[in-house]
C-alpha cells in the first residue's frame, strides 16, 4: 500500500440553521463523521445520490468548506499540511497543490476572459512565472496537453462547445502542476460521445503527471470505468468503500446493490428488474436514528433502527457500514 | 404491444424546421419522417442540438415565432373519430385542442415547469377546466385522484402545496400526474429522467410504462441516454443535426445498430458488464447548425466516412431489416462499396 496523499479522520461539516426561539437550534450535517484515505496517485470515486454530500467532503478536503470537526491531512512527500487550520503562506501553497474542477463549463469560465487569459490566471495570481514570456509558455504547453490550439487560445469561451470547454477548464486546474484534483461532477453535463472523451483525457493526465483525483460522480457506470477506489456515500456517511473491482462484483452494502441496480440495462429484455428503493433520501437537518439508510432499506431489524452501524473491515480494503453485512 | 394494423396516432411526414435568424435561416429539423401507434413508445434518441426538442414541440406546435415549416411538412393525429391536420391549426382555440388536450408534455426541469406563485393543485385544476367539462369540484377531486395514482402520498394535503415544497421525483410525479389528467392520446416526454437520481429514474419509469399501459397512450420519450431507451422504447429514432439516421425496433437497433453514430453512440457508453472496455469517444463536436455539412451530416465525424461520396451525396434511406430503416451509404446496395 502506497503512503496517502489526503486523510481525513472523523471529518464533519454541519451548517447551522436559523431556528425558533426556544429548543436546540438545527443543524444540517452534510458531511458526518467521515474517516477516509486516499491514496497518491490513485483515481477515487466517490459516488450517492444528490443530497448525500459528495460535494461537501470534496471541498472539505480542499478547505473550501468550514470543517465542524475532525482532521484532514495532506502529504505529499515534500509538505505536510493539516488543512483544518491551514493559512498565510502554507494555504497559498497548498491552493498551488489542491485544484478543482466544476461541473457546469458553461458557468464556471468567464466570458469576458480569452482562454488564454483564463488558464494563465491561476499563474499569475500565485505568481508563479517570472514573465509574461514563461506564462505564455506554460499555458502553451498545458493546452497542448487538454487538446487546444494556439488558434483557440486567442477565443472566448462562447465559441466553444461543451466538451470543448471542459478541456479549458482542466487546463485551467492544471496550470499551477497540482498534485491533488477534485472533479466534481465534471462531466455530468456532457453528451456520452463528449463525456467518454473527457474521461480519457482525465485518465491520462492522471497516469502521466501522477496526479491524485478524486472524482465525484452520481453516475456508477461512469465511476466503474475510470476509478481504482470508490467510496459510496449516503446523507453524509460512507456506507460502502472498497477498490473498484471488489465494489462492483461483490458490493455488501443494500444501498450500493440498489444504486448497482438501478441503473438503466441496455438490454431491452431485462427491463423492470431494477430494484426499487422505497421513498426518496431523508433531510440532513434530521436524519433517521440508527442506521441512516433504514428508512429505505429492504433488510432493516430493530437493531438497525437502534444503533448507528461503523464501517467494518470486510476483507483488506473493502469496508462496509452495515450491521448485516455477514448475512446478506 | 401496438397493433400493427390500426392507422398511426400520429404521422409526421417529411418535417422540416428552419428558424429566422439574424443570421440567415438556420436548419433545425431536416425531413424527418415518424409514427406512433396508440400504445407505443418511441424513444427518440440524439446528443444535444440534434433537433429532438424542436421536433417535440412541432407537434403541439409550441415553436417560437420564427420557425419556418418545410412546404411539403404535414404532422397527422388520428382521434379516431377524425383526423387533425396540426400544421395548418391558426386560430388559438383550434390549436388549444392538441395543447394539452390531445397531447401532453413533461419536461426535463420539472421546477421550471410549475408556476411558482399558484398551488399544485390549482393548476392541476386550471387545466382540467380549459380542456374538460368538469365542474371545479369533480377538476380537484379528479387531480388528488391523479396524484395517488402516481404514488403521491398524502395527496389531498399535497394537492395545496407549492412547487418548491416538493422533493425533484415528486414534483416529477406530479407533472406527470397532471399531464395525464386530461387523458391525451400522446404524451411527450422530453428527458423525464435526467435530472433525477438513478434510484427515482426507475420509478418514474416504471410508472410511464405503467400508465402507457393502462391509457393506451402513445408516448415520444425523448432522451440521450440508451439505457433508459432500452429500459422503455417499443422503437427508437436516432437524430443527428436535424436527420434521422436510423430507426427501427429497439432490440435490432441496439443489438445490432446499422449506422456509424449508433454504434459510437453505443461505443462510447460506459458499462457495467465490461468494465475493462475502453471508452471509444465519436471524435470531433456535434458541427454549428449554421454549418451543416453536405452530403451526410454525420460524415464530418463518422470514421467510415468515404472521401467523395459521403461529403457530397446524401444517403438514401434503405431498409436493412423490415422496419429497420437507416440513411447511410454503406448499407444501400445502390451505393455500393460496401
Amino acid at each position: 500500500m502506497t503512503e496517502p496523499l489526503i486523510t481525513a479522520g472523523d471529518l464533519s461539516v454541519h451548517y447551522p440553521l436559523r431556528g425558533n426561539l426556544f429548543g436546540p437550534k438545527p443543524v444540517v450535517k452534510a458531511v458526518d463523521g467521515i474517516n477516509l484515505q486516499i491514496e497518491r496517485g490513485s483515481f477515487f470515486g466517490l459516488v450517492g445520490e444528490s443530497g448525500s454530500g459528495k460535494t461537501t467532503l470534496g471541498r472539505a478536503l480542499l478547505q473550501a468548506a468550514p470543517i465542524t470537526r475532525g482532521d484532514v491531512t495532506y502529504r505529499d512527500g515534500e509538505v505536510n499540511y493539516r488543512i483544518n487550520d491551514l493559512a498565510g503562506d502554507d494555504l497559498k501553497d497548498f491552493r498551488k497543490r489542491a485544484q478543482l474542477i466544476f461541473q457546469d463549463p458553461y458557468a464556471a469560465l468567464s466570458p469576458r476572459m480569452t482562454v488564454r487569459d483564463i488558464i494563465a490566471e491561476p499563474l499569475e495570481v500565485m505568481q508563479l512565472t517570472a514573465n509574461r514570456e514563461e506564462t505564455d509558455e506554460r499555458v502553451r504547453e498545458v493546452a497542448a496537453k487538454c487538446r487546444l490550439n494556439l488558434e483557440h487560445l486567442r477565443r472566448y469561451p462562447h465559441a466553444f462547445s461543451g466538451g470543448q470547454r471542459q478541456r479549458i477548464s482542466i487546463a485551467r486546474a492544471l496550470v499551477s502542476s497540482p498534485r491533488f484534483i477534485v472533479a466534481d461532477e465534471s462531466v455530468a453535463a456532457l453528451d456520452v460521445s463528449i463525456q467518454a472523451d473527457v474521461l480519457n483525457l482525465l485518465q491520462s493526465i492522471s497516469n502521466e503527471m501522477q496526479l491524485t483525483f478524486l472524482f465525484i460522480s452520481h453516475d456508477l457506470s461512469v465511476v466503474a470505468h475510470v476509478c481504482d477506489h470508490v467510496a459510496v456515500m449516503y446523507l453524509g456517511s460512507l456506507v460502502e468503500t472498497a477498490s473498484t473491482r471488489e465494489l462492483f462484483n461483490a458490493p455488501r452494502h443494500p444501498y450500493t446493490r440498489a444504486l448497482m441496480s438501478a441503473i438503466p440495462s441496455l438490454d431491452p429484455d431485462n427491463r423492470g428488474n431494477a430494484q426499487k428503493l422505497e421513498g426518496e433520501i431523508p433531510s440532513p437537518t434530521n436524519p433517521p436514528p440508527g442506521c441512516k439508510f433504514q428508512t429505505r432499506c429492504p433488510h432493516a431489524t430493530d437493531l438497525c433502527r437502534q444503533q448507528e452501524p461503523k464501517l467494518d473491515t470486510m476483507n483488506g480494503e473493502h469496508q462496509v457500514a452495515c450491521h448485516h453485512w455477514q448475512t446478506l | 404491444m401496438p397493433d400493427a394494423n390500426q392507422q398511426p396516432l400520429i404521422s409526421v411526414e417529411n418535417l422540416s424546421i428552419q428558424f429566422r435568424t439574424s443570421e440567415g435561416l438556420v436548419t433545425a429539423v431536416d425531413n424527418v419522417s415518424f409514427d406512433i401507434q396508440a400504445g407505443e413508445v418511441l424513444g427518440l434518441v440524439g446528443e444535444s442540438g440534434s433537433g429532438k426538442s424542436v421536433t417535440a414541440k412541432a407537434l403541439m406546435l409550441l415553436n417560437a415565432e420564427n420557425a419556418v415549416y418545410g412546404e411539403h411538412s404535414r404532422i397527422t393525429v388520428n382521434t379516431g373519430a377524425d383526423t387533425i391536420d396540426v400544421l395548418s391549426l391558426q386560430r388559438p382555440q383550434d390549436r388549444m385542442q392538441i395543447r394539452g388536450g390531445l397531447i401532453s408534455m413533461i419536461f426535463q426541469e420539472p421546477m421550471a415547469s410549475f408556476a411558482p406563485a399558484m398551488s399544485v393543485g390549482s393548476q392541476m385544476v386550471e387545466q382540467l377546466l380549459l380542456h374538460t367539462t368538469m365542474t371545479k369540484a369533480e377538476a380537484r377531486e379528479h387531480s388528488i385522484d391523479m396524484l395517488n395514482r402516481v404514488g403521491i402520498s398524502d395527496a389531498s394535503k399535497r394537492f395545496k402545496q407549492y412547487a418548491f415544497e416538493f422533493s425533484g421525483g415528486m414534483r416529477q410525479r406530479a407533472m406527470i400526474a397532471m399531464a395525464l389528467s386530461t387523458k391525451p392520446r400522446l404524451l411527450i416526454a422530453d428527458e423525464p429522467t435526467t435530472a433525477l437520481d438513478v434510484t427515482i429514474q426507475a420509478h418514474v419509469i416504471d410508472l410511464m410504462l405503467d400508465l402507457v399501459e393502462e391509457f393506451k397512450m402513445g408516448i415520444l420519450f425523448i432522451t440521450h441516454d440508451l439505457g433508459v431507451i432500452a429500459q422503455t422504447a417499443d422503437r427508437v429514432a436516432v437524430m443527428y443535426l436535424g436527420n434521422l439516421l436510423e430507426t427501427g425496433p429497439v432490440r435490432p437497433v441496439i443489438r445490432t445498430p446499422s449506422h456509424p453514430y449508433t454504434r459510437g453512440l453505443l461505443n462510447a457508453l460506459p458499462r457495467l458488464d465490461d468494465l475493462d472496455a475502453p471508452l471509444t469517444p465519436i471524435p470531433g463536436d456535434i458541427p454549428s447548425p449554421l454549418e451543416r455539412p453536405g452530403g451526410c451530416v454525420f460524415h464530418t465525424r463518422c470514421s467510415q466516412a468515404i472521401a467523395g461520396q459521403c461529403n457530397s451525396v446524401a444517403p438514401a434511406v434503405v431498409e436493412v431489416q423490415p422496419d429497420h430503416r437507416v440513411a447511410c451509404v454503406l448499407r444501400d446496395p445502390a451505393g455500393g462499396r460496401v
